[in-house]
């Protein structure tokens, strides 16, 4: 009985299964495209019609990335980038959240107005003289250049200071009571409360650090200062003008420089949707 | 206190309380300050100076990043960017990409929302494979997009061929190629804008479905007169954030197309990355960017501006 249930149930439920497989095939075919071409030798030029699924694997141009290109010193420099950005931005703005949210303090309410307000204008507005300023300060093609611009975020501040908001004033005077100062109340008790958030500003950090490109363009020119993206969009530009670019070993890199981002996803997905959900919220 | 207590304490209670209450008060406003300290010196450094030395640069000629005393110019940038048509053309391109993703990228994701909000086994995989073009790098993304859209021999047209459909150069013809941009951004930020959806498609009340439903209403008649009336918030914010990010878009024109061909994908913010970068006037593309920034301000106050007139400014 209940085994029909379930089968008319499937039946019933089979058009909406096409619907997403169909959507799922058009999301994950370049994907796979991706993968199958990194695996066709080094500097194959494509067939007609296209093989999807090629004969033989080929894993040469993973072991060419890392011999002929410098793609070690670019994985590096996007490790040492993002991890102090993460680490950075969740410091710098933890701190400033909970200030803002838990202390009060004259001109509180404007200097929290003029983080929001920063928020409205654009990038590129900013852009040319952030290079400027980075440029004065001796830091294109240095470390600091390309993190300590991005170490703070006025989103970020924002979100963690709405988590702090939800928390119990009670939990604050309790600890107070007890004698502990505003340091241990901090790390103690609200750090850990507001741990889900803190995810959440973690994950979009390191998304944004690790798969951008402008700052990168404009701070890493030299060889040694660039990033995965940076380096993967010279293998483009710089190969297209000139002759056929070497796909297989550019799909190659796509492919390393896209494992850390789903290893993030995998482990921190509902981290991704509670922070869009959020920044849904916030219009 | 009670009178007992403050003897037990052994202290003048009302002149002894008062300071200590200062002195932590005072005490409590240094340590908020110290709080918001780093972010708000980063945001004194690298956010309030740069907006403010950006008006400045766009006052002067300046054309290295080495030199420090520009000539003023006054209103010399603002007024020959009036006459600059490779610059308007770079608007109006804005303004074309904008006005074909937002609403094609809405369409595409409500659908896929409404598809993946209903009670299925594995429709959680479904979504997080709706979501993997979302984490993807732009750089990796042009990559492999590039590769499909290959007039002679990309997968795309292999698959136009199989269905007698007519062959397109897609990225190497001006006509389709701000399309052909469209079409990628579609793919990979549908996903995201899914998620947005889905929350707004959770938040309508079953209740007010069941009873359209009750009076007769079929599965579209609910969606048009009573889901998407709903989803009103989402669909402002959806608007209103993409048009935003549709007038600074440029990362795919940088990474996919550099503009061309023939200027067809030149955006604003690649025609100031241009400038400023590659040509070095800095004055000049700084006056660009204010009024680039002008325009998504002008756009988004009228917009807000017809939302509140059609009587929704609960909303906003």
């Amino acid at each position: 009985m209940s085994r029909r249930k379930t089968l008319l149930g499937v039946l019933r439920a089979l058009p909406t299964y096409v619907i997403l497989s169909l959507v799922g095939a058009f999301m994950l075919v370049p994907f796979l495209w991706m993968i199958t071409t990194s695996l066709k030798p080094s500097g194959t030029t494509f067939s007609y019609p296209p093989d999807l699924i090629p004969d033989t694997f080929d894993f040469g141009n993973y072991v060419n990335l890392f011999t002929l290109a410098p793609f070690g010193t670019y994985v590096l420099n996007s490790v040492v980038v993002t991890t102090l950005t993460v680490v950075g931005q969740v410091a710098f703005c933890a701190a400033a959240a909970y200030g803002f949210a838990r202390l009060s303090f004259a001109g509180s309410k404007s200097i929290f107005v003029l983080f929001l307000a920063t928020m409205m204008i654009p990038f590129q507005v900013t852009m040319i003289p952030l290079f400027l300023i980075v440029f004065k300060l001796g830091w294109v093609n240095t470390y600091q250049g390309l993190i300590v611009p991005g170490i703070s975020s006025a989103f970020a501040i924002f979100l963690l200071r709405q988590a702090f908001l939800t928390i119990p004033r009670d939990y604050q005077d309790a600890a107070r009571i007890d004698g502990a100062g505003e340091f241990t109340v901090f790390f103690r008790i609200f750090l850990p409360l507001v741990k889900p958030a803190l995810a959440t500003v973690a994950v979009f950090a390191f998304m944004g650090t690790w798969n951008d490109l402008l700052w990168p363009l404009l701070i890493g020119r030299d060889e040694s200062m660039r990033t995965v993206e940076l380096g993967l969009a010279y293998f483009n530009v710089t190969s297209s003008a000139y002759e056929q670019p070497n796909w297989p070993l550019m799909m190659a890199a796509s492919v390393v420089s896209l494992l850390p981002v789903v290893l993030v996803y995998l482990c921190a997905q509902r981290y991704f949707v509670a922070g869009i959900s959020l920044s849904g919220v916030k219009g | 206190m009670t009178t007992a207590a403050r003897v037990g304490a052994g202290l003048d209670a009302p002149s002894g309380q008062r300071p200590a209450r200062r002195r932590r008060r005072r005490r409590n406003e240094r340590v908020g300050y110290l709080f918001i300290l780093p972010a708000t010196a980063h945001l004194v450094l690298f956010a309030l100076v740069p907006i403010l030395f950006s008006l400045y640069l766009s006052f002067h000629e300046w054309t290295s990043p080495s030199f420090l005393d520009a000539p003023f110019v006054g209103l010399d940038n603002y007024i020959s960017l009036f006459s600059d048509d490779p610059f308007w053309h770079a608007m109006y391109n804005t303004a074309y990409y904008t006005v074909l993703s937002v609403p094609i990228g809405m369409a595409v994701s409500l659908a896929l929302a409404v598809v993946v909000n209903q009670k299925l086994r594995g429709v959680n995989v479904f979504r997080a494979v709706f979501f993997m073009p979302v984490i993807t790098s732009w750089v990796a993304v042009s990559v492999i997009w590039i590769t499909l859209l290959s007039p002679d021999a990309g997968l795309v047209n292999y698959l136009f061929r199989l269905l007698h459909l007519p062959q397109q150069n897609w990225l190497d013809d001006p006509h389709t190629a701000m399309f052909a941009i469209v079409l990628i951004n579609t793919w990979k930020t549908a996903g995201f804008s899914m998620v947005i959806w889905l929350a707004g498609l959770q938040a309508v009340p079953p209740e007010l479905l069941e009873a359209a439903s009750i009076d007769g209403a079929g599965k579209w008649r609910q969606f048009w007169n009573v889901t998407l009336p709903l989803l009103a918030p989402t669909t402002i914010f959806l608007v209103i954030t993409g048009v935003i990010g549709g007038f600074q878009v440029f990362t795919p024109m940088y990474v996919i197309t550099e503009g061309g061909p023939l200027g067809a994908t030149d955006v604003a913010v690649y025609h100031i990355y241009q400038r400023a970068f590659e040509e070095f006037s800095m004055g000049y593309a700084s006056a660009q960017a204010w009024v680039l920034f002008a325009v998504i301000f002008v756009v988004t106050l009228l917009q807000l501006w017809f939302i509140r007139r059609r009587g929704e400014s609960n909303l906003i």
